[in-house]
């Protein structure tokens, strides 16, 4: 068995287990930046300078990766409290006065050498934090343990809607949310809030702002103002439906190229790539997101903590969410809440959040004890 | 409290981990199933519905402005053409502050209120990548001051555009007319398709008669536009077909010298050739500039043009009506001939009285022309002899006789606008006045006099007529038209009307002689423009009185005067048998037809038949 487990075929995985690589997740990932750096090409309009930068981002990226990857998950464990109480009290400071403004949001925070979002750093630490509280409590876990992680989930959401910053909100929440259902919270909690959601939703309504509301609306009725808000869910149809099955072809696209479609190498970057390579295109990028999504799924399933199986799990659909939301944006499914496509879209700080993310799975899956169990 | 410190299950919480993992595989499973089903609704349900739409998102038809065809005059002279003109244009979009730049560039370029108006009108109306005209037709100095300032204005540059350009000015605005911006009439009864990148249209004239021709067919572009309108290429081209060019019978040279000749008087000159009706000359005086028209003129220099008492806008050839005098003399005594009413003698007492009234109807010669036949009442104008036939006519006979020459009635010339002239009945006069006709107003008819009116253009005709023996052709100023500037002319057709044809063909020979006596026996009154002639001249001389000023009207006390004068008015045709040209003009208070209108007539004659008097 000792012979079988140093053959040449694992050898590799040994040197990468070493490295505290999980190679599968990591060609899965190289794969789908790869294929984004393609569509980017297009949707820059071939701007060589766009793709040098964007390059540049993956490799600051992946190489952070692969340092957060070498940070045993107990270590994690113990900075949680700290790291997830840094951030809110980041995000406070960026509301109070020390925030700086871009294109009416106050999401930046100027730290004189960087300038970041502190909402990034909730995105990683609100379900570590979750998972944290969770790991010392016997699951599936009791009412007041649910009250607490939907206190945890709630005030750092208030903060960054208050910024205001939606689709950040949102996929905080739905991160926390995450690790509460894998953490095996009974199904008649899970009914119960759905329910109060609902009820809830005019307050939220009534908190949002005006441009929110009307995103909302346009979702709600795209046709109504083709030439206003309406513009961007209409030009990204026609993109891609246009596309059909198999596509205009690379660096054909009409829609795209002829500026009609607005955000293109960013949130819409979808809908170029729809254009160009058809439904069978996209069938392929699916494919790679659920490999990746399935992958990290695995990985939560073989941790051996539950700090681990929680914070792993959540990192995985989130990250399948952060896609979901994004594609049922540009297809007209869901309003437009401006998120990016993961690792496709054209962008520094979210990228670079995301692979902190999938080295936290990787430092998860590479420091098992090996005689667990 | 012991319950909180469950020690943990590992096994337990692995399984319900592994059991929530799987069902969060099989959501995005599922969630996956959904998105694809929304790509395949998109992407191959309704495939060919955004198709349509991303192909009309990115393809825009852009017209092309055919070129406007060309008007010569029938010796090729070039009387209206296209050139280039140098427009200043802004590009809203590339300027940082329009306030700024417009006041900037009234420092260098002389640029009035109106433009700014014209301007911030024509700016709404564009996109703002659209380059907007702020002045037209900068002159050469202007362009350059415009050169050297140019990097001081980015967004702003010289445009040229084709304009129309009339080098003869006014010498041919009545017949040429001009063209100025479509207005909204006309936007209602133009093909919108074939002018929907034209700017002008034929207001007047031959721009008007043949616009349809002279503006050709509309060309497009299939252009690749941008989500901003911009065009980026050109994916399909249908080039626009030029208008065709226009040769006029208008001889140039004639009408000019016509003008010349007109001097100081207002007036009218008509020449036609007999046998086609081709019109060689139609001259209004005064005329006016249509350059201004073409780009719009101000309103000042237009309410001075509209205002002026000499009328230069009023195209007096076609429109003008005046009572045809004396002139109508040939065809009241053909009249009277065919009705076996010309008597062989009348005395005339140099006055005319009917039975039963005191009213004397005074000759113009006080001493009367004593015993009078028709030759002599032609030749030496005898109003009396008129009175007496027109009295034994009676109006009606007169006024069906008169209409078979074209009197009271359009000509049909190939222009617009025209005006019919009158030629009473006591029918009309019911109609119109609800009068009775009064015999008095048959005596003053017969020498073309009271409610007796005919443009120049009208004279001319009739003139014709009678030098054809009644062949009639309608009047038409178009030569021929020529499809591109190598093209063979195609000739144009004048139409042939409905001829006079009298009981006895003699009569024409007889009335023609007598008009040949006006001009070239002792006692005609044209004799001093017929002397010298080498050939035969027909002609008659009148005299139009001009009753009273309309009261509103206010004039100088020594221009009353000149404006009471009688309007001088001549009839001609040359040679007598042998028909080439007929002729008549109308001087403006000019006084007697042989002292102002038949002299110049006789000039044009000269100039026409022997090449003379250039």
């Amino acid at each position: 068995m000792l012979e079988g487990y140093k053959s040449r075929h694992s050898y590799g995985f040994s040197i990468a287990r070493s490295l505290h690589i999980d190679l599968t997740l990591l060609v899965g990932l190289l794969m789908l930046a790869a294929l984004g750096l393609v569509i980017l090409y297009s949707a820059s309009n071939q701007d060589m300078d766009i793709i040098y930068r964007q390059l540049t981002r993956l490799g600051v990226a992946f190489g952070i990766m692969f340092i957060i990857a070498q940070i045993p998950p107990q270590q994690l464990r113990f900075w949680t409290p700290w790291l997830f109480g840094i951030g809110v009290l980041l995000l406070i400071a960026t509301l109070s006065g020390f925030g700086v403004s871009s294109k009416g949001a106050q999401r930046w925070l100027d730290l004189g050498v960087v300038r970041f979002q502190p909402s990034e750093i909730l995105k990683i630490t609100l379900p570590m934090m979750l998972a944290w509280y969770l790991n010392d409590v016997a699951l599936p876990p009791r009412l007041k343990h649910i009250m607490v992680c939907g206190l945890l989930i709630i005030v750092p959401a208030l903060l960054i809607a208050k910024q205001p910053d939606l689709g950040t909100a949102i996929m905080i929440v739905a991160s926390g949310i995450f690790v509460m259902l894998l953490s095996g919270i009974r199904w008649r909690f899970v009914f119960a809030s759905i329910f109060t959601a609902l009820a809830t939703a005019p307050l939220l309504w009534y908190l949002m702002h005006d441009y929110q509301r009307r995103r909302v609306l346009t979702f709600l009725n795209p046709e109504n103002d083709p030439l206003g808000a309406g513009w961007h869910i209409v030009q990204s149809k026609i993109a891609i439906g246009s596309g059909g099955t198999y596509g205009k072809g690379w660096l054909n696209g009409t829609q795209s190229h002829l500026e009609f479609l607005p955000e293109r190498s960013t949130d819409f970057i979808f809908a170029v790539y729809g254009e160009e390579f058809g439904l069978l295109g996209i069938m392929l990028l699916l494919m790679m997101y659920l490999f990746i999504v399935a992958r990290g799924l695995y990985i939560a399933s073989q941790a051996q903590d539950t700090f681990g199986r929680l914070l792993a799990g959540s990192i995985a659909i989130t990250f399948f969410f952060g896609m979901v939301v994004n594609i049922g944006m540009v297809t007209g499914l869901l309003p437009v809440v401006g998120l990016p496509l993961p690792i496709v879209s054209y962008g520094g700080t979210s990228m670079v959040t995301l692979m902190i993310a999938f080295g936290i799975l990787m430092s998860v899956h590479t420091h098992r004890k090996l005689l667990s169990q | 409290m012991s319950r909180h410190l469950t020690i943990k299950d590992h096994a337990h919480e692995t399984r319900l981990f592994t059991q929530r993992a799987v069902i969060a595989f099989v959501v995005v499973v599922l969630v996956l199933i959904g998105l694809v089903s929304r790509l395949v609704y998109l992407q191959v349900l309704n495939h060919e519905h955004y198709e349509t739409l991303s192909q009309k998102n990115r393809v825009k038809i852009v017209s092309v402005p055919p070129t406007r065809g060309l008007i010569y005059d029938r010796n090729g002279i070039l009387l209206a053409e296209n050139i280039p003109s140098f427009s200043l244009e802004l590009t809203p979009e590339q300027i940082v502050n329009m306030e700024d730049t417009l006041s900037a560039l009234r420092k260098i370029i002389t640029i009035n209120d109106e433009d700014i108006e014209h301007f911030q009108r024509l700016l709404k109306q564009k996109r703002r990548f659209d380059s907007v005209p702020l002045r037209y037709r900068l002159n050469d100095e202007e362009v350059a001051r415009f050169a050297v300032n140019r990097h001081r204005f980015p967004g702003v540059d010289i445009q040229a555009r084709l304009i129309r350009y009339y080098p003869r000015g006014k010498l041919g605005v009545h017949v040429i007319g001009y063209v100025s911006r479509i207005d909204e009439k006309e936007l209602r009864r133009i093909d919108n398709a074939n002018y929907s990148a034209t700017t002008h249209i034929g207001k007047l004239g031959v721009e008007r008669a043949y616009e349809d021709i002279l503006h050709g067919q509309v060309g497009y572009l299939e252009a690749e536009v941008n989500a901003q309108g911009r065009t980026l290429r050109v994916l399909n081209e249908t080039p626009a077909i030029p208008g065709k060019n226009l040769y006029l019978n208008i001889d140039f040279e004639m009408q000019a010298l016509a003008d010349h000749l007109l001097g100081k008087y207002r007036g009218s000159v008509v020449a036609i050739v007999p046998k086609t009706g081709e019109v060689i000359t139609l001259l209004s005086k005064p005329g006016y500039d249509p350059n201004p028209f073409v780009t719009g003129i101000d309103n000042k220099s237009y309410q001075t043009l509209r205002t002026s008492k000499d009328k230069p806008l009023f195209n007096r050839s076609l429109l003008g009506q005046y009572p045809p005098g004396s002139t109508i003399k040939p065809f009241m005594g053909l009249a009277g001939l065919e009705a076996g009413l010309a008597r062989h003698s009348t005395f005339c007492p140099g006055w005319y009285e009917l039975q039963g009234e005191d009213h004397r109807y005074r000759d113009w010669k006080k001493t009367g022309h004593g015993e009078t036949d028709l030759d002599k009442a032609i030749v030496e104008s005898c109003d009396v002899y008129f009175y007496e036939l027109a009295h034994r006519l009676k109006i009606d006979r007169m006024h069906s006789f008169m209409s078979r020459f074209g009197f009271g009635q359009k000509t049909g010339i190939d222009l617009v606008g025209e005006l019919a002239g009158l030629m009473p009945s006591s029918e009309w006069k019911r109609r119109e006045r609800q009068q009775v006709w009064y015999p008095g107003e048959t005596l003053i008819t017969g020498i073309g006099q009271g409610f007796t009116l005919t443009t120049p253009l009208q004279l001319a005709s009739a003139a014709a007529t009678l030098a054809m023996h009644g062949q009639r052709m309608q009047p038409s100023v178009l030569h021929a038209l020529q499809a591109g500037n190598d093209g063979e002319p195609v000739l144009h057709q004048a139409k042939r009307l409905e001829p006079v044809v009298l009981k006895n063909p003699a009569h024409w020979h007889s009335v023609i002689h007598s008009m040949t006596r006006v001009m070239h026996s002792a006692r005609g009154t044209g004799r001093a423009s017929g002397a010298g002639a080498t050939y035969e001249i027909a002609g008659k001389t009148g005299t139009a009185q001009v009753f009273g000023i309309a009261q509103d009207e206010e004039y100088e006390a020594d221009e009353i005067a000149e404006r009471l004068r009688d309007h001088s008015l001549f009839i001609a045709f040359a040679p007598a048998e042998k028909p080439e040209i007929a002729i008549a003009v109308i001087a403006e208070n000019a006084g007697g037809g042989s002292t102002t209108a038949a002299p110049l007539a006789r000039k044009l004659l000269d100039y026409y038949l022997t090449g003379k008097e250039q």
